[in-house]
């Protein structure tokens, strides 16, 4: 711009104003966008606010109207008490176990299924993939009862069993988004492979799997934070309170007399940081593996 | 596939890869086909069954052909409340969820700065457990001393007694909802980020406004991101279940009005043990949102507009 103002002189104030009303209108534009954006990013944050603003408040503070936003003095024990209150680590450990043999298992069965729905050309893999994209149609409560009968019958209800074996055969959803990724990669590669004489594990762990690490990343993110929040599968599995993961663990802050709101805001901070703080150092997975989900393939 | 040949050597190679191919296809998919038929086909079909017997899961199931289907559409007043409830959840939020997530995209979509920020911070929530999400807000909303009420204090407003009386504790609910919008978001915005910018130039040469640009280019292109909203908000929407769950302890509390139709159908199974009503529930459940589904699909080919096939 200003090199135009320079080799036009006779212009120069005609076109320096009309750069001026320019700048007027988008910065005007800018301010009214942000006024939108802020209370809306506000009111998207409260509940985090309001949990770690409680999770600081001593007991008397908790009822006080109007509500305190910063509790001076910050009542930092009250996280050391949360997470003996109830057995905190033990719910802990449950629930990582759990998240992590989940995620191993979605990795590993749906790498090798995807992998044959689009690096094998076979006839009825097209017939398979829109099957797997049906089940994607039904809902959870149709299984829900009989399957929990099977694993009442396997005498498994009450342990992780029906929380992670499942988790090796496969989930349509990881299955549709690894072989949309795994379509990305061109044929002739796998050809090349082939002639070569690798065989398809080969070409399968060697040539393919290296290739779709951020699929795979994203998978497993999802699958991990899913597993971590999961309330309704150890609801209906676990029964004995030692093996009770985070999610239902939490309940116990409540009791008939009332919640320890500060304890359980406590908790649930320390529920929520971890996936809070994947989210921010993985932020680019994220974003690439809602953007995946969302294209039809 | 490699060029043709006329050698009998090649040829016969050629059959036996294909069937490599197959064999290998199933091999690989295996744990997929066994998921599918333990996992999927079995209990669907299971549960069919079930639904028309009367089963507590103790002694063996009793056929009592349509009996279950009959009472919970006619008879039974809990699952007529939750009926009830979940259309009123779904009709109320899905299109103020797509109101605000796209409203919100556009806006973030205009290159302004903190964009990073922004989408963090509307993304943050869908991340949070929903046993601390749930938490949070019954804290958040509790009638009297919650946050929630000092705007409504400041107009005046006293009394508000959110999640503890049947008319508040629906829409409260819906307010909910749309905490949790923050994944369509990136959606919208991803999809945003893919309108070409000449369709823009073009429309600005023509001295299009900005609302006629909005109307005319951007939501058109964006409707197929619309309709996947649409689709999943429908499905979810129907499945609603942990939030309102551990907010009223599986109860509905208060009168009924927060039982959603998931609650209903876990109470029957889970705490009445009337597996073969449930199961009942199930089906009508899965039925119901395939007709939704398959009317939005329908009337898809009149409102959405897939720009790929024309270039």
């Amino acid at each position: 711009m200003a090199t135009q103002t320079e080799q036009m002189p006779q212009r120069a104030q005609a076109s320096r104003t009309f750069v001026s009303m320019k700048r007027i209108r988008k910065t005007t534009r800018s301010v009214l966008i942000h006024a939108a954006l802020i209370p809306a990013a506000f009111l998207f944050l409260l509940p985090f606010l309001w949990m770690l603003s409680t999770s600081l408040k001593s007991k008397p503070m908790i009822y006080v109207y109007p509500p305190i936003l910063m509790p001076i003095p910050p009542n930092w024990i009250n996280y050391p008490t949360a997470v003996t209150y109830i057995d905190f680590f033990l719910y802990l450990r449950n629930t990582l176990i759990i998240a992590f043999a989940a995620t191993f298992g979605e990795l590993l069965s749906c790498s090798l299924v995807a992998y044959s729905l689009a690096r094998i050309p076979w006839r009825g893999r097209n017939f398979l993939f829109v099957l797997t994209v049906a089940t994607l149609m039904l809902p959870y409560q149709v299984t829900l009862i009989p399957l929990f009968l099977v694993f009442k019958n396997l005498g498994w209800v009450g342990g992780f069993l029906p929380l992670i074996v499942p988790h090796f055969f496969g989930s349509a959803l990881y299955i549709f988004l690894l072989r949309q990724f795994f379509m990305t990669i061109p044929m002739e590669l796998s050809e090349a492979a082939r002639i070569d004489g690798a065989s398809e594990l080969r070409i399968y762990a060697s040539v393919i799997l290296p290739l779709v690490r951020p699929a795979l990343a994203t998978v497993a993110i999802f699958e991990f934070i899913a597993r971590w929040r999961d309330y309704l599968g150890p609801l209906i599995y676990l029964s004995n309170q030692n093996l009770y993961t985070l999610s239902l663990g939490i309940y116990q802050y409540r009791s008939q007399y009332g919640a320890q709101w500060e304890l359980l805001m406590a908790a649930s901070v320390l529920i929520t940081m971890p996936v809070v703080l994947l989210f921010f150092f993985l932020q680019k997975t994220f974003v690439q593996g809602i953007a995946l989900t969302g294209i039809k393939g | 596939m490699a060029s043709t040949t006329i050698d009998a050597p090649r040829r016969r190679f050629r059959i036996h890869q294909n069937t490599r191919h197959t064999i290998n296809g199933l091999l690989f998919a295996t744990p997929w086909l066994l998921g599918l038929l333990i996992f999927w086909i079995y209990p669907t079909l299971a549960s069919a069954y079930y639904s028309f017997t009367k089963f507590n899961a103790v002694q063996p199931p009793v056929w009592i052909g349509f009996a279950n289907y009959v009472q919970m559409l006619t008879q039974d007043q809990d699952t007529r409340d939750a009926i009830y409830n979940t259309l009123y959840f779904a009709i109320v939020s899905i299109p103020l969820a797509i109101f605000f997530a796209f409203s919100l995209a556009l806006m973030l979509n205009a290159k302004i700065k903190g964009q990073v920020i922004y989408r963090t911070i509307y993304f943050l929530p869908t991340l949070v457990p929903e046993v601390a999400l749930a938490m949070v807000w019954i804290y958040l909303f509790t009638p009297g001393s919650g946050l929630a009420n000092l705007p409504f204090q400041w107009l005046g407003i006293y009394r508000l007694c959110w999640l503890t009386c049947p008319q508040m504790a629906r829409p409260t609910l819906v307010l909910l909802a749309l905490w949790i919008i923050g994944q369509q978001i990136i959606l919208y915005l991803a999809g945003l980020q893919d309108v070409p910018q000449d369709l823009y130039d073009a429309a600005d040469v023509d001295g299009a406004g900005f609302f006629r640009r909005l109307l005319h280019i951007t939501v058109p292109i964006l409707t197929p991101v619309i309709f996947f909203h649409l689709v999943t908000s429908i499905i979810w929407a129907l499945q609603f279940f942990a939030i309102p769950y551990i907010m009223t302890g599986g109860t509905g509390f208060p009168a009924n009005s927060t039982l959603f139709y998931s609650i209903n159908l876990f109470r029957q199974g889970f705490q009445y043990f009337n597996m073969g009503y449930a199961s009942a529930l199930a089906w009508l459940l899965f039925v119901t949102t395939l007709v939704i589904t398959g009317i939005v699909f329908r009337s898809s080919r009149l409102w959405v507009f897939y720009s790929g096939g024309e270039q």
